[in-house]
């Protein structure tokens, strides 16, 4: 069955405490080519039947309704998974 | 970004349109700006003036009404205090070198928007007040009040903001030791969340804020700055329009892990004397802190903004200077002292960059790259904001509403009078969610972490042990009925004062001081604000009567959605001084109590008017109960004497809910039972059994007295004077309450409505 998959992520001028804290780490463990570290989440939708435009739309208002915190996220990305 | 706007450009460009309107300045306001500066202000100086010229920060509609609390403190009551007003908080001294420090403050705005993120940044907020005075901080406290119960919207407010204060707290490890929650649907568009801290200190490390001494460095640390609430303290400035948010900023989170390696760093340079003046990063920021900072020095300063540290590149001067980042502290540190802060901060991990310093020309100038943007007398951005002595009057509804009393309503009517009606309005009232078990809340947060905690919630106050050799401690409980306050705002405002002050009394400790959060609706609406004068009279007044000063507060206007405003709300945090912790008195019965004395301490009157049980039959008018603060003082001096004399088991003051309410509790909280008969009540004060239980007369409360104590105790409580009646006993076989000759209701009838109202509404 496919699946469509749901980025999240907090918004860009959002202060984001988790993503920091790995960055946090980065050049202690010798990462010095990435200058930040944003954490989201990543929610995978089963889909009964075909992945059509609609079902996708219909992905994308769940997303909106339910997945994201309109105040602090945003929809970073909706598609179906490969 | 765009050309940038120097103060000189802005000297060549008078004509430029500024958008002063939407930063929420007036006309008269912009116009007063570019009289001082003899130019229009360039964007970064609009930025400032606008965030520190708000209400939110300049107090300007409450300024000429809170100006009392400080004209009304006598000498006496000054004797304990060693930092008043005006400070980031006021300092009470605790006797052997202690001192506390205390603060109540709103965040109803962004929690509306962002219930959890506007309430864990209230308790970041309110906490760095505290360690800005040199204090650790030790309790925090919460206020809650939301719309209905059964409003969709109320549980997104609750469950988040009570989330949001348990996460930023519990993560923080300062317990969480006092609060309240009130449920009315007036709050429903405008809930309000205050959160509290106490902090201690040792008098040596007592600073305060300001930059003083020319050459000595201006340094800011903590987190870096972003976009987070840009406008935030213009928003808190205006009433939501029906769109929702009037202007909706950049939602603020929170990082507790960050605060409390800022807690550790703060506390170490006030205990090596590296600083000179320091001061958190509330309220609009940079340019409140540079500004406060400068006016409370004795010279000027200088900055340079691009020096600070930014999380996000692309910010302009203004939103730099505007920006409500949290977790980030400024200090005035001398050149001596640049290398030991810089190892402190090393060592804690904690991030920070030089700005500029302090000099003596009285300016406050800054520049972005070498290029002057600023350039003001401090003293006008932070002191010399507008002032407004507006209009109020008492709105002419207040006669109607005043005349509606309960006795001459319709719901009155119809009132339990038998055993069995009696039964079943005491379980309703307990069962409802104004009175209903608070573990849903207070299991979220964490009231013993730091092992200092003697009693949390339930109790009528949160007892915090200061000193590890000697036992002294504090006690403190928020309180505020808002019925009575909009029934009579002075009045209501005094009983306010009254129930916190005698909750902390309650628990055994002698009260010292009271912080006070007023939250108000539009201070544009006569009728509000002559609330509000009304408030702040009766809290004056009350605080001189009982000889404890107001030592700080907050003031949050424009709780208002289009024509609604909320009840008034001024919320008293009372703190109270015990010498020995242990003497604490708990508010409810423990099994071992049993065959203990149980004590009605004062009168009953026919007192139903803003009562628990008129809003539990949808009535709201007439007149709060009568303030007696004489009463109350002698009151909490019996009180306290004898719980330090050890005289008592337990003891619950009497307030919403009544008798029936401070005795349905006292056995329900703990399973163990009592026998009252209520006939030595309705004989002597001459009202009916429902009156007796239901109504909310002040200067009340129940003590357990044990059989060992009671001679002593009629001894006391004869001497002083005091009303007193021995109304039943503690069984503890029973698990009951039994009132003689009417009914019986066990602490499970108790429990089912008591304990499921909250969990059932939102959850486990």
């Amino acid at each position: 069955m496919p699946t469509i998959v749901v980025d999240v992520m907090p918004k860009p001028e959002v202060l984001d405490p988790q993503g920091k804290a790995i960055d946090a780490r980065l050049p202690e463990l010798g990462f010095r080519e990435f200058s930040q570290v944003r954490q989201g989440k990543r929610f995978e939708l089963t889909v009964e039947g075909e992945a059509t435009a609609d079902v996708l739309d219909r992905a994308k208002a769940l997303a909106s309704q339910l997945l994201a915190n309109p105040s602090t996220e945003y929809i970073a990305n909706v598609e179906v998974a490969k | 970004m765009n050309k940038l706007d120097t103060v000189d450009h802005a000297g060549q460009t008078p004509d430029v349109e500024q958008p002063w309107a939407q930063l929420g300045l007036n006309d008269t306001e912009y116009q007063r700006i570019r009289e001082i500066l003899q130019r229009r202000p360039t964007e970064a100086e609009l930025a400032m003036y606008s965030s520190m010229w708000s209400e939110h920060t300049s107090y300007k509609s409450s300024k000429v009404h809170l100006k009392q609390f400080g004209q009304k403190t006598t000498e006496k009551m000054q004797e304990n205090m060693l930092v008043g007003l005006g400070e980031n908080a006021g300092v009470v001294d605790l006797g052997d070198g202690w001192a506390v420090t205390f603060k109540v403050e709103s965040h109803n705005s962004p929690s509306y928007l962002e219930p959890f993120q506007g309430a864990a940044t209230g308790i970041g907020g309110v906490v760095r007040d505290i360690i800005s005075m040199g204090a650790r901080p030790v309790a925090v406290l919460d206020s809650l009040r939301v719309g209905h119960e059964d409003h969709p919207d109320t549980a997104r407010i609750i469950k988040g903001a009570v989330a949001g204060v348990g996460h930023y707290g519990n993560i923080l490890g300062v317990p969480n030791v006092a609060g309240e929650t009130a449920f009315d649907p007036v709050f429903q568009g405008n809930p309000l969340v205050n959160a509290g801290a106490v902090g201690v200190l040792r008098h040596e490390n007592l600073r305060l804020a300001q930059a003083t001494g020319a050459g000595n460095k201006i340094v800011l640390f903590g987190a870096r700055t972003g976009g987070d609430g840009i406008g935030g303290a213009a928003m808190s400035s205006a009433a939501f329009d029906d769109e929702g948010a009037a202007n909706t900023p950049v939602v603020q989170a929170g990082d507790p892990l960050q605060e409390n390696v800022i807690i550790e760093a703060t506390l170490e340079l006030f205990a090596k004397s590296l600083v000179e003046g320091i001061q958190d990063l509330g309220a609009a920021g940079i340019a409140c802190a540079t500004s406060e900072l400068a006016a409370g020095g004795d010279g000027g300063m200088h900055i340079e903004l691009t020096n600070v540290l930014l999380r996000d590149a692309e910010l302009s001067a203004g939103d730099i200077l505007m920006s409500e980042s949290q977790e980030r502290m400024m200090a005035v540190v001398t050149p001596d002292n640049t290398a030991a802060f810089e190892e402190i901060m090393q060592h804690y991990g904690v991030e920070y960059s030089w700005l500029g310093e302090v000099n003596d020309s009285g300016r406050l100038t800054i520049d972005w790259d070498g290029q002057r943007i600023v350039d003001v007398d401090p003293v006008t951005v932070a002191d010399e904001g507008p002032v407004y002595e507006r209009p109020y009057a008492r709105p002419a509804s207040q006669d109607t509403l005043q005349a509606a009393t309960f006795r001459s309503s319709q719901q009155a009517e119809q009132l339990p009078t038998t055993g069995e009606e009696l039964k079943d309005a005491v379980i309703e009232l307990m069962g409802s969610a104004n009175m209903a078990d608070r573990s849903w809340i207070t299991s979220q947060t964490d009231s013993s972490v730091g092992g200092n905690t003697r009693q949390g919630p339930p109790n009528d106050a949160g007892v915090i042990r200061v000193d590890e050799e000697t036992g002294m401690g504090i006690g403190l409980a928020i309180d505020c009925n808002s019925r009575f306050v909009y029934l009579d705002p002075y009045l209501g405002s005094q009983l306010a004062v009254a129930e916190s002050y005698r909750n902390v009394a309650t628990s055994g400790a002698t009260p010292m001081g009271i912080s006070d959060g007023l939250n108000f609706g539009s201070p544009e609406d006569p009728g509000v604000m002559w609330q509000f004068a009304e408030a702040t009279r009766g809290i004056a007044d009350a605080c001189q009567e009982l000889g404890i000063p107001v030592t700080g507060g907050n003031v949050s206007l424009y709780n208002q959605t289009v024509d609604t405003a909320i009840h008034p709300t001024p919320m008293i945090v009372t703190l109270g001084r015990y010498d020995d912790v242990a003497t604490a008195v708990p508010s409810w019965l423990h099994p071992a109590f049993d065959g203990s004395a149980i004590y009605l301490l004062g009168e009953t009157f026919d007192e139903l008017d803003g009562s628990q049980f008129a809003h539990l039959r949808g009535h709201l008018g007439g007149m709060p109960p009568a303030v007696d603060l004489a009463k109350e003082y002698r009151l909490a001096g019996l009180l306290s004497n004898a719980s330090r004399t050890h005289m008592l088991d337990a003891a619950h003051d009497l307030s919403e809910g009544g008798l029936a309410g401070a005795l349905a509790d006292m056995v329900v909280q703990g399973g163990v039972g009592m026998r009252i008969n209520l006939d030595y009540v309705t004989e002597r004060d001459n009202i009916d059994a429902f009156t007796a239980l239901f109504s909310e007369s002040q200067a009340r409360a129940l003590v357990a007295v044990p059989l060992s104590e009671e001679v002593r105790f009629r001894g006391i409580a004869e001497s002083r004077g005091y009303p007193s009646l021995r109304i039943g006993v503690v069984d503890a076989g029973s698990q009951a309450l039994e009132i003689q000759d009417l009914f019986t209701v066990t602490a499970e009838e108790l429990r089912h409505g008591w304990a499921t109202a909250l969990p059932n509404r939102f959850g486990n």
